[in-house]
């Protein structure tokens, strides 16, 4: 693992107890930290990677030397300003990033691969909160999250209630509704049918499944977009040519903006990290981890929560954030919520957008 | 950012009702001007729903918790008697059903203030009288084409209907170019009224 280099791993002594009745033992959790710890440890902001995503939110990536995901929001003077807050972000267990994944070592010498045991959200914050711990963070100054990072914020304040004073929830859901599992279902499928993958057995080997993965990316991707993003971005033209060329290479730029995407990723990711996470998010519903009723998971919470989305997101749509909102309502939390005007879709999140500045540096202050 | 500021008269007058420590909701809370108040002075926890997201934008800016939703639709998912204190200023007009509005509010808060530009003022009486045509009138500003006011409503309508629900009016204030009036002909001479019921 030696892309882990610029990161500082934490090793839980316990194992971690999981979702699934079964344990980690051993587990390591790979994270980076901005600014300064307060001498009362009052101002901790944690926040949440997205599926894809990793613990560089404001450092270059030490595989594609890109800068962080979130750069643009976190840093000294940005909204989620280092200067003031002490910013955590830790790579989620199952990942590939440094934290324990099917790539990681087991007992025996050998990649886990399949034989790493099915996680959830709340065991990725479940990881997360044992970090904390060991950080002596008591309490969160906030905890934030866009995507499966929400998901994760939204596990944390229902799970964990006190752990956090501001919860902050960016394009996201509390739930996988049969579209999201359909189109994840999709990508694990094309990872799987490729036949590098080997049943998962593909560590040491020569070849990884890349083109399954790659599909798998392609697909997510446009998942990501919105059509009116894709229509902007790329209309129908063509792609370094003046005619269509009658075969099936990527006449069009969005077919060559696609295959970029996917080989791309399939350079920084693992395509059995792949598997693990897409099945934790498919299996996330916070209602049915309190009784089926999504108000009774925050009936301890006296955290203040904001919640945003955006009207181009057809991954987790506005209605799904509206839903978060009614039961912080009818649970008689302290509730936010805006839905922001962006024509890039779920990934608006991670891109330029004035107003999201203003509204997430308000609400962390 | 939390001076005290110059609250519009029909919220000074709410302002001045409230208790401290209190629970209130504030339905149309525009940029939030009387939810910061009452947090600053009174310790009161509030909680804004507005419709516009570039206001709900500038309220969650400055530390407020207000929903984007739309009174007309939203109100539902709060549980019965949430709130001390239900508020809605001058935007039961806007709705697409007042009526079942007020009973929303009553059943979420114990206490209700609304407030409301009178119709029945006599500006606009006679400009309908003798113009023949919709007012423009320092109170109700917008021509009848792009005007938000869909429900225009009287002192005497209100009273109507804050009956008709079962509502107590347990007080009421009336203003004219924005200063206090007496009740005394008050569906002729107030521009805005601010009434107080309990369910």
């Amino acid at each position: 693992m030696s892309e882990t280099a610029h990161s500082q791993v934490f090793q839980l002594l316990q194992s971690l107890p999981l979702d699934s009745g079964q344990e980690l033992v051993g587990a390591e959790i790979a994270y980076e930290t901005y600014g300064e710890l307060a001498a009362d440890r009052s101002n901790a902001v944690l926040i949440c990677h997205a599926l894809t995503g990793d613990q560089y939110v404001a450092s270059d990536h030490p595989v594609t030397g890109k800068p962080g995901w979130w750069d643009r929001m976190v840093g000294p003077g940005k909204p989620i300003d280092t200067s003031r807050h002490f910013v955590i972000c830790a790579n989620v267990i199952g990942s590939c990033m440094g934290s324990s994944g099917p790539a990681s070592i087991a007992d025996d010498g050998q990649p886990y691969a399949m034989r790493f045991p099915v996680i959830t959200i709340r065991d990725m914050v479940r990881g997360t909160m044992a970090l904390l711990d060991g950080l002596g963070i008591e309490r969160l100054h906030a905890v934030v999250g866009g995507s499966m990072g929400g998901m994760q914020a939204l596990s944390l304040a229902a799970n964990w209630p006190t752990r956090a004073e501001r919860v902050l929830v960016i394009a996201s859901t509390a739930r996988h509704s049969a579209q999201n599992i359909a189109f994840h279902e999709l990508g694990r499928q094309a990872i799987m049918a490729d036949p590098a993958w080997a049943d998962g057995d593909y560590y040491g080997g020569d070849t990884k499944p890349d083109n399954g993965l790659a599909v798998a990316r392609m697909a997510a991707h446009i998942t990501y977009l919105s059509e009116e993003g894709l229509t902007e971005k790329f209309g129908r033209r063509l792609q370094d040519r003046d005619e269509k060329s009658f075969g099936f290479e990527a006449d069009f730029q969005v077919e060559s903006y696609l295959r970029y995407q996917g080989s791309g990723f399939t350079q920084r990711f693992d395509a059995n990290s792949y598997l693990y996470i897409t099945r934790a998010m498919d299996y996330f519903d916070l209602a049915e981890e309190h009784g089926g009723r999504l108000a009774d998971a925050f009936a301890n919470t006296s955290a203040r929560f904001c919640l945003i989305s955006f009207d181009t997101d057809w991954l987790y749509p506005t209605a799904e954030s509206r839903h978060i909102v009614h039961a912080l309502n009818a649970a008689g939390a302290k509730v936010s919520f805006v839905e922001l005007s962006a024509s890039a879709g779920h990934d608006s999140f991670l891109l330029e957008h004035d107003q999201l500045d203003r509204v997430v540096q308000g609400f962390i202050e | 950012m939390r001076s005290a500021a110059i609250l519009r008269p029909d919220l000074a007058v709410i302002a001045a009702q409230i208790e401290p420590g209190t629970r209130l909701l504030d339905i149309g809370c525009g940029d939030g001007a009387l939810m910061a108040e009452l947090e600053a002075s009174k310790g009161v926890d509030a909680r804004g729903m507005e419709l516009d997201p570039a206001k709900v934008e500038r309220c969650v800016s400055r530390g407020l918790s207000v929903v984007q939703g739309d009174a007309d639709r939203d109100l539902t998912n709060y549980p019965d008697q949430a709130f001390d204190y239900a508020v809605m200023s001058l935007t039961l007009q806007t709705s697409q059903r007042p009526d079942i509005l007020l009973e929303e509010m009553l059943r979420v808060g114990r206490t209700v203030y609304v407030s409301f530009p009178n119709f029945a003022h006599w500006g606009t009486r006679t400009a309908l009288m003798f113009g023949g045509r919709m007012p423009v009138t320092r109170a109700l500003p917008v021509s009848w084409y792009e005007t938000e006011n869909i429900h225009h409503v009287t002192i005497a309508d209100f009273k109507a209907l804050a009956q008709k629900k079962g509502a107590r009016v347990t007080r009421a204030w009336f203003f004219a170019n924005e200063r206090p009036i007496t009740p005394i002909g008050a569906n002729w001479r107030a521009q805005f009224a601010v009434f107080e019921l309990n369910s």
